[in-house]
């Protein structure tokens, strides 16, 4: 990637200085209109409500106070319960670590086959299977619903998960199947002419060089999965509901008076886990992002 | 010794054919829950949208009618039904959602290109918003452009007395306080598909050019930017996509308010679907949604997937 000379080498003459500074200029302030809403959201949540009516949103906190904080974790109001968010952060992580292994261990076994045991048509079911990674969920809401119904899994975690692995099946096998096709034929041909079988390429050849994908595809699920409101509005119970439909809940509370720091309390809540994810493993999110994106 | 031959034989054949029938075992229960939850329910609702299904689902056909009342008086000019305005939010906020995107996506991901001091960091920045959920971005932007003390309060007090700014509860202007917090969130993403493109760009192009005498930004005018053609579509589709299929931001931002001038087909089909109890218009309206994201991804699809078969 970085194989490329930089465009704009060269003498160091006045104009490319000023060049170099109008560029720097530009991406520092790229870097604040980014950074802002961020550090609104974190100086909120610091603050004290009459701190919030005398200030303006880019002021410090005069008296720095982590009350917000605790509200919004034990006993702000989402909707008619006044707990906090903390039980539905727990659900989030409840209906986000079952569905992401899940779907991750089927999508890398779904890959191996769809690269390296293809079969007459099997192309064919994978570009069908892949369809699932465009449509608009608008279009299964509604039987979806109905069948969580039938299955008694409606209102409840356990159908948030079934939910989240059925759509997140294939995405993941997109991305180990892509990574597979990489992997030479020769090496499984080997193995297969030294008796090895379907399941013993798999774990000796292909599970010990899977680690990038696999961590690749764990971002991507859990992030899209954790970030989830779609299925969560649609299909939780009061008491299942993940975090993101908990914090547009209190963030869309009418009654009584609006708790800004509250709200961005909970909403940096919200977002910490996936924030995390992206400071730890960044290249790994970029490259589940471009995955279905940019071909190669 | 003979018949133990035969025996070993017909055994290897019979491991054989269990190792070659193995790999679509594997994947027949994949292959079943896509053909259910997928197709199967992309035909079950598009039998309700047929239907007169209110409360419950029922199952006798009658026709298009869902169809025609979605579509009566719909006008995008006049706007008196409230699919005529989803349909024209959707329009007016892909427009502006996908331009400005790209534009500012496309100007960063050139200067970050100039062998810049912290690039890592620089990029580190600009993406962080793609991590985020909707609903964290949205409750972020509903507070900064709060009529009373966000935006508004910070520029008075900066001096700007006469100053307003109450978009996000003007019906007329609410919906591009939705293009504001969804271009902050995806500008990194777009931002990061022209860096990559511009990493792949032949050096040797560039240095021919400069050997001819042209200047930069005549040289990224004139062959860089064209050469990324590619990464414009690929944006331009991920971006409808997208678009097509907001509702967090939506819900989270002005629900679809003041009364329903934000309204998009995702939230119209949600809240007539779950909140309003009529099934099969909500339905017609999910059917609609699905079409037009397929009439954009198969032959965006159709045409990567021969490029790459070409390319092998």
């Amino acid at each position: 990637m970085r194989g490329k000379q930089p465009a704009m080498v060269g003498e160091r003459s006045t104009g490319a200085i000023i060049g170099r500074i109008i560029v720097y200029s530009i991406l520092i302030v790229a870097a604040l209109y980014f950074l802002i809403p961020f550090f609104v959201m974190a100086m909120t949540s610091f603050k004290s409500m009459n701190d919030i009516r005398t200030g303006n949103l880019i002021s410090l906190p005069r008296e720095f106070t982590l009350d917000a904080w605790a509200k919004a974790w034990g006993s702000a109001c989402t909707g008619i319960n006044c707990e906090g968010v903390k039980g539905y952060f727990w659900n989030s992580v409840q209906m986000v670590v079952p569905a992401v292994i899940i779907s991750t261990l089927i999508g890398a076994i779904n890959g191996y086959v769809f690269s390296k045991w293809r079969f007459k048509g099997s192309e064919t079911l994978f570009s069908l299977l892949l369809l699932g990674c465009f449509i608009p969920f608008q279009i299964i809401l509604l039987p979806m619903s109905l069948t969580l119904g039938k299955l008694r899994i409606a209102q409840s975690v356990y159908g948030l998960i079934f939910v989240h692995v059925v759509y997140g099946i294939p995405f993941t096998s997109l991305f180990f199947r892509n990574f597979y096709v990489t992997i030479p034929d020769e090496i499984i041909k080997a193995a297969k002419v030294d008796g090895a079988g379907f399941f013993r390429i798999f774990w000796k050849i292909i599970l010990p060089v899977s680690l990038p994908i696999f961590v690749v595809a764990i971002i991507w699920q859990t992030t899209q999965i954790w970030n989830d409101f779609l299925f969560g509005v649609a299909f939780s119970g009061s008491d299942s509901q993940p975090i993101t439909v908990a914090l547009n809940n209190l963030v869309n509370t009418s009654t009584g008076v609006k708790e800004y720091n509250v709200d961005m309390a909970a909403a940096i809540i919200a977002g910490l886990p996936t924030l995390l994810v992206y400071i730890v493993a960044g290249k790994y999110f970029l490259r589940g992002l471009t995955a279905g994106a940019v071909k190669g | 010794m003979q018949t133990n031959m035969r025996n070993k034989l017909h055994q290897t054949g019979f491991l054989h054919r269990v190792e070659n029938i193995l790999p679509k075992l594997v994947v027949i229960p994949t292959l079943a829950v896509a053909a259910i939850f997928i197709y199967g329910f992309i035909g079950w609702t598009t039998w309700i949208s047929f239907t007169d299904s209110r409360l419950l689902p029922k199952y006798e056909l009658v026709g298009l009618k869902q169809y025609f009342t979605l579509f009566d008086n719909f006008n995008l000019f006049t706007l008196e039904t409230r699919w005529s305005v989803a349909v024209f939010n959707l329009l007016i906020f892909s427009v502006l959602f996908i331009a400005i995107c790209i534009i500012i996506g496309l100007l960063l991901a050139i200067f970050l290109d100039q062998r810049i001091r912290g690039e890592g960091f620089f990029r580190t920045i600009y993406l962080y918003p793609m991590a985020l959920s909707f609903i964290v971005t949205g409750a972020a932007w509903r507070w900064i452009l709060n009529p009373d003390l966000g935006l508004e309060r910070l520029i008075q007090q900066l001096g700007f007395s006469d100053f307003t700014f109450r978009w996000l509860v003007e019906s007329n202007m609410a919906i591009y306080t939705i293009v504001i917090a969804a271009v902050w969130q995806s500008t990194g993403f777009v931002l990061a598909l022209f860096l990559a493109g511009l990493r792949g760009i032949d050096d040797s192009i560039i240095k021919a050019a400069k050997v001819d005498g042209a200047s930069l930004p005549r040289i990224y005018w004139r062959i860089i930017i064209p050469s990324l053609r590619p990464v414009f579509l690929s944006a331009v589709i991920i971006l409808l996509h997208l678009s097509i299929k907001s509702f967090d931001l939506v819900m989270v931002l002005t629900r679809g308010g003041p009364g329903y001038s934000t309204d998009m087909p995702a939230t119209f089909m949600y809240a007539f679907a779950f909140n309003r109890n009529r099934l099969a218009f909500g339905a017609a309206s999910a059917v609609i949604m699905f079409l037009a994201v397929m009439a954009i991804i198969i032959p965006y699809l159709y045409s990567e997937l021969r490029d790459t078969r070409n390319a092998r």
